[in-house]
């Protein structure tokens, strides 16, 4: 049993009457990849947004290595190790891909005495390229974001928590809104990476595909629920998952 | 494929602007010397204002600092009797750095027209008393500045010694200028501008960086402040004034914020237009500088700045 690098333990979210988490409990190892499927509205986006402190819990309590990070704010969590990409890729628009990325190193270093050392400076822009080389936006390096395709505004948006070296991370449908060539081509991009950096991955997803490709570990949610939790091949095999996510039976 | 520059190569050119203004004086008149002065020392306090505004962030109350910058230096030497530009300047720029650091607490917290109108309404806080307290600030008279002296030398020409004094404050000023913006602070700011929240899911605070840059913006305002002082040898509760704000955000537009030269660029430009507009037209010169900000809104939305970056891809 690998160390638990987020532990939730009963959390619940309610938005007046609705309750969107539901008594979730729900532990991740270190360097696992889990895969959350579920409909829409079941709860899943809403649980990403408690562990990243955008929302706090109702009751329940949220722990990151060890530290209680229930009612931090997304910087202190981000702070700690904990990134995430969004639904909506949060970028940049005006700028260009490489700023973006300096953005991020920028933050990065922030909280080092590298404050006042410009941003154009080697080892700054050499990573910066080093990571879009990874991710395969080289090439769009000068461009500005607004011209990227939905698919790579998606990598971007996760290339920049990853230059955070983040211990965990979480992303919310990296591959929505992308063709169903293209969504195997981003995964194929990000997935090695994490890989290659011993991230533990917690990504939301609605393609059954995308899961059982590449999630190691499946937790379905239905209702503010989990309903299944295992290796994503039993868990997608299973009646009642299907049935609430495709509708089968 | 190569790795684009990231940065601009801007310095021979900088120092051959400064150096073709260094020599102004021995062809120009004193009149075009000191009105070049003037627009560089209020080009700086429009740097500041351009600090803010690449973050997205209107300051319509810049002649705080500004004024504070200019009566540290009338106070000095109409009440103290110190003229020293050495002591003058640093102070003015620690004491605006310093209110900066107290009000900016409280500004950073506000975003859009609330942080325009409480900007503005701080400043006015500051004319009102200045207008006030008489015996303490001299009232609507305001102060002479008398006695400057640099390294406790005192001048034989003060004109031309105010001339190149601001010539390298300036020129200092653009390099701190030009190293915030190219600092981590420096894109955070610029990233504050497109996406705040982003910024708190890449582990750094938008707030931080607000503060940070405002307290750089109203430091080099009062430098710039404190070198008006000298150049015009009086000091008025008008230093303060909404319209004064008004102006360095209107050169800010001017001159556009691509770079830490259009500031400059905008002021040169405001001061010579406004100026002839007063000689040629006293009755209609507002009338003047709106038709020519509007003009170049139309034709040069990006600024003034932007005639010497036609070629760029994006300007910095």
């Amino acid at each position: 049993m690998t160390a638990a690098m987020i532990d939730v333990q009963n959390v619940s979210r309610a938005f007046d009457m609705l309750r969107a988490v539901d008594d979730v409990s729900l532990s991740v190892g270190k360097g696992e990849t889990v895969g959350i499927i579920g409909t829409n509205g079941s709860g899943k986006t809403t649980l990403l947004n408690l562990i990243t402190g955008y929302l706090q819990p109702t009751s329940g309590r949220i722990v990151f290595q060890g530290t209680d990070i229930t009612g931090l704010g997304p910087r202190r969590i981000t702070a700690l190790g904990v990134a995430r990409s969004f639904q909506i890729p949060q970028l940049y628009t005006g700028l260009t891909v490489l700023d973006n990325i300096l953005i991020a190193i920028a933050a990065h270093s922030g909280r080092s005495a590298d404050f006042w050392m410009p941003m154009y400076r080697h080892d700054c822009v050499t990573k910066a390229y080093e990571l879009l080389a990874q991710f395969g936006l080289r090439d769009q390096a000068a461009g500005t974001v607004s011209n990227l395709p939905e698919g790579g505004r998606k990598v971007l948006d996760v290339a920049l928590s990853v230059i955070l070296e983040p211990k965990v991370l979480l992303m919310d449908e990296p591959t929505s809104g992308v063709s169903a060539r293209d969504k195997f081509s981003i995964m194929d991009t990000l997935m090695p990476a994490f890989k290659e950096r011993g991230v533990t991955t917690i990504f939301v997803e609605h393609d059954l595909e995308i899961m059982e490709r590449y999630a190691e570990r499946a937790v379905a949610f239905d209702d503010g629920k989990i309903i299944a939790d295992g290796p994503a091949t039993d868990v997608l095999a299973r009646p009642e998952v299907r049935r609430a996510i495709l509708g089968e039976g | 494929m190569s790795e684009p520059a990231t940065r601009t190569n801007l310095p021979l050119a900088a120092i051959a602007v400064f150096a073709v203004i260094a020599v102004l004086p021995l062809f120009l008149s004193d009149w075009i010397g000191f009105l070049v002065a003037l627009a560089l020392a209020k080009g700086i306090v429009v740097l500041g204002v351009v600090l803010l505004l690449r973050g997205g962030l209107i300051s319509f109350g810049h002649a705080l600092y500004f004024a504070i910058g200019a009566y540290t230096a009338g106070f000095l030497a109409n009440r103290f009797g110190i003229g020293e530009a050495l002591v003058a300047l640093p102070l003015a720029t620690i004491i605006s750095a310093l209110v900066a650091a107290a009000l900016g607490l409280l500004l950073a917290r506000f975003r859009g027209i609330y942080f325009a109108m409480l900007s503005l309404a701080l400043s006015m806080i500051l004319y009102t008393v200045l207008i006030k307290f008489y015996d303490f600030s001299g009232g609507t008279d305001g102060l002479s500045v008398r006695g400057f002296a640099i390294a406790g030398v005192t001048p034989a020409d003060p004109g031309l010694a105010q001339y190149y004094l601001v010539l390298v404050v300036t020129a200092a000023v653009v390099y701190v200028g030009a190293r915030f913006l190219a600092s981590p602070l420096g894109y955070l700011m610029q990233a504050v501008r497109y996406n705040e929240i982003r910024i708190e899911y890449l582990g750094a605070s938008a707030s931080h960086a607000i503060l940070a840059s405002y307290i750089v913006s109203g430091a080099i305002s009062g430098l710039g402040g404190a070198l008006v002082a000298y150049l015009v040898g009086h000091v008025s509760p008008e230093l303060a004034f909404w319209v004064m704000s008004g102006d360095f955000v209107f050169v800010a537009v001017l001159g556009g914020t691509g770079s830490v030269f259009a500031p400059l660029i905008g002021s040169i430009a405001f001061e010579f237009v406004k100026n002839y507009a007063l000689k040629f037209s006293p009755n209609t010169w507002q009338l003047t500088l709106g038709v020519f900000l509007l003009a170049v809104i139309y034709f040069q939305p990006q600024g003034l700045w932007a005639l010497f970056t036609r070629s760029r891809a994006k300007p910095r």
